[in-house]
């Protein structure tokens, strides 16, 4: 999958259940090609886990989400290499450095890049004087801008970004903006945010009450 | 409706008849009648864990809840029936061994059988998102019932039994006479059809346990 | 040790020694294998690694680790255990086979209850409530075949035992590679 192919993000009739109390229901929606889609709303209105489903890491209790490529939808295998994320929930290995983590995870994605790749994404974070550290010496904005670094290790079409300018300075704040604009022109970016300013960015919103 | 009624009449003279037809096994006298409840329910008890695991292949593949709801059904059923195979046995052991319980290989895997099982009951009960117990709850059906042959049927042939085998393998015959083979094949007809009604009941309520919630929480 | 302690000085029938070994390789196990998925799932890892790799890739991976590192506290454990209870098995080979074989069964279904464990926010005891029934029927070949292994000179009385390992953690692994798609 080169670049310059459009993914479109089909939802049809999202519905997320918990005993106690329903997050969503009836939710369809399509984000379409080369566009910043975001989803806002109150805390605990189930942002996270929309993004999530989209994701394809919680199963939803009713409704079916799928991602199409060139008019054809993607399998779970071929979602995963479409899709970078950059989420709280997720973490890198701390135990290892920041360069080791993108060795690792291109490895276990079974890219064979050279290490100045490696160098290159991690200069892009504003990593570059710290990609042999431990990820446990990092400071929390440090991580967050390392995540980046792996959301883009295998240049997905789709970014899903949660709080995407969490922990970070304006600097940082600057660098996802970025980051978000160059992946427009490749494929779709959608995050969730309660920031007015990074509302702002979208092509269209979702707001979830 | 009818059906049930014929089902209670027919349970009731395969009841009569274990008592009054069949006629003492030899070695075992009056003991030997029990076969006529406790391979049954055995049986049943399998049956019910089969039915469970192939719900939970279906859920699997389909996501339908419906089908997470009667694997957990069946999967009690088998529970219940399992202890009632293991009461009879115990029973019988009692006559025929000369204690309820001593650890044979067949008590020692229904044992683990029911172990199982709870083991099954405790995983639901731990997982609050019901859209995740479903999902982990089939994966540790499938996964349970993958020892199910072992203990039911490869263990104790393999290990040393004082267990009765109802069928001869050696010889290709049926151990029985025609009279308790009539009952007994009756017998396993009846509880099969006790299951099936009591899979039904119990659907039903839960449905309407399910739509009750529903309602409260809209 | 706190076994030895125990029974210290008693004549002991191999069958409970073989049943006392493995009950230490089993608890040995359950508190390597369970953190196997918990420890992703706890520090976030996991979801960084299920974005990026096939589900069964990440399980081949995790029972290969888990198996590798039973076998070397195999390695240390069995022969120590063995010299404190002055054991000399008559077949030292199909004991080796017999451990291997067991440490393999127990890999195998100790990731795939402890992927499944993961996924559980209130684990408790969860994971040895899993296990136990699940790998029971090994455990008790497994037991079978080392007291075997410890008195006995057959080795052709030892071959169902040792097959019925083999095919008891190739059915399950066969199994898990499906099944750790839905968890």
């Amino acid at each position: 999958m080169g670049e310059g192919m459009a993914v479109r993000v089909d939802c049809h009739r999202l519905a997320k259940r918990y005993p106690s109390r329903q997050l969503f229901a009836n939710l369809s929606f399509t984000i379409a090609p080369n566009s910043i889609f975001v989803v806002t709303g109150h805390n605990g209105t189930g942002k996270t886990t929309l993004l999530k489903l989209v994701a394809g890491l919680v199963p939803p209790s009713e409704g079916t989400v799928q991602i199409h490529c060139q008019e054809r939808t993607l399998a779970p295998g071929e979602v995963r290499q479409t899709l970078g994320m950059v989420s709280p929930d997720l973490a890198l290995y701390d135990a290892l450095s920041g360069l080791e983590n993108l060795e690792f995870f291109a490895a276990v994605r079974g890219i064979a890049a050279p290490t100045q790749q490696f160098a290159g994404l991690l200069e892009q974070v504003g990593l570059k004087k710290r990609s042999h550290d431990l990820v446990s010496t990092y400071s929390a904005g440090m991580k967050q801008r390392l995540k980046y670094a792996h959301a883009l290790l295998h240049e997905p079409q789709i970014l899903i970004l949660d709080e995407p300018t969490s922990n970070l300075d304006s600097q940082g704040a600057q660098m996802v903006c970025d980051i978000m604009r160059r992946q427009r022109e490749r494929g779709i970016v959608i995050f969730a945010t309660n920031d007015l300013r990074e509302v702002a960015l979208a092509d269209a919103v979702l707001v979830l009450d | 409706m009818i059906w049930k009624y014929a089902m209670g009449l027919f349970m009731a003279a395969v009841i009569i008849a274990s008592f009054l037809l069949v006629p003492p096994t030899q070695g075992l006298g009056d003991m030997g009648r029990i076969i006529v409840y406790h391979v049954p329910t055995a049986w049943v008890a399998v049956l019910a864990y089969l039915m469970s695991m192939v719900h939970s292949v279906a859920f699997l593949r389909t996501g339908d809840m419906l089908r997470d709801r009667k694997a957990a059904i069946a999967a009690g059923l088998g529970t219940l029936f399992c202890v009632l195979a293991t009461v009879t046995g115990a029973i019988w052991a009692r006559g025929a061994w000369g204690m309820f319980w001593n650890w044979d290989p067949r008590q020692t895997s229904v044992f683990l059988l029911l172990m199982l099982y709870a083991a099954y009951f405790a995983l639901r009960a731990s997982v609050q998102d019901p859209d995740r117990r479903a999902k982990l709850a089939a994966v540790y059906a499938i996964f349970a019932f993958l020892t199910v042959p072992f203990l039911v049927f490869v263990v104790p042939r393999v290990y040393p039994t004082l267990h009765p085998n109802l069928i001869n393998v050696a010889e290709r015959r049926y151990e029985m006479d025609s009279i308790l083979r009539l009952v007994f094949l009756s017998s396993v007809v009846a509880f099969t059809g006790l299951y099936l009604w009591m899979f039904d009941l119990r659907l039903r309520a839960e449905n309407l346990i399910d739509q009750l919630e529903r309602e409260r929480g809209n | 040790m706190a076994i030895s302690f125990a029974v210290g000085g008693m004549e002991l029938d191999p069958a409970l020694i073989a049943a006392l070994m493995w009950v230490m390789l089993f608890f040995t196990a359950m508190t390597g294998i369970a953190r196997a998925y918990v420890q992703e799932e706890e520090t976030g890892t996991a979801l960084a690694l299920r974005l990026a790799a096939d589900s069964a890739a990440i399980y081949i991976g995790k029972v290969l680790s888990s198996f590798v590192l039973l076998v070397g506290v195999a390695i240390v454990v069995v022969p120590l255990y063995l010299v404190l209870f002055s054991v000399a098995p008559a077949m030292p080979l199909a004991l080796a086979a017999t451990v291997v074989l067991g440490c393999l069964g127990i890999a195998v279904t100790g990731t795939t209850l402890s992927a499944i464990v993961a996924q559980v926010t209130a684990q408790g005891s969860l994971m040895t409530v899993l296990s136990f029934p699940v790998m029971l029927p090994l455990l008790w070949i497994a037991i079978s075949a080392t007291s075997t292994a410890f008195v006995g000179s057959n080795l052709v009385a030892l071959a169902p035992d040792l097959a019925f390992m083999f095919f008891y953690s190739g059915m399950t692994f066969v199994a898990s590679l499906v099944l750790v798609e839905y968890i």
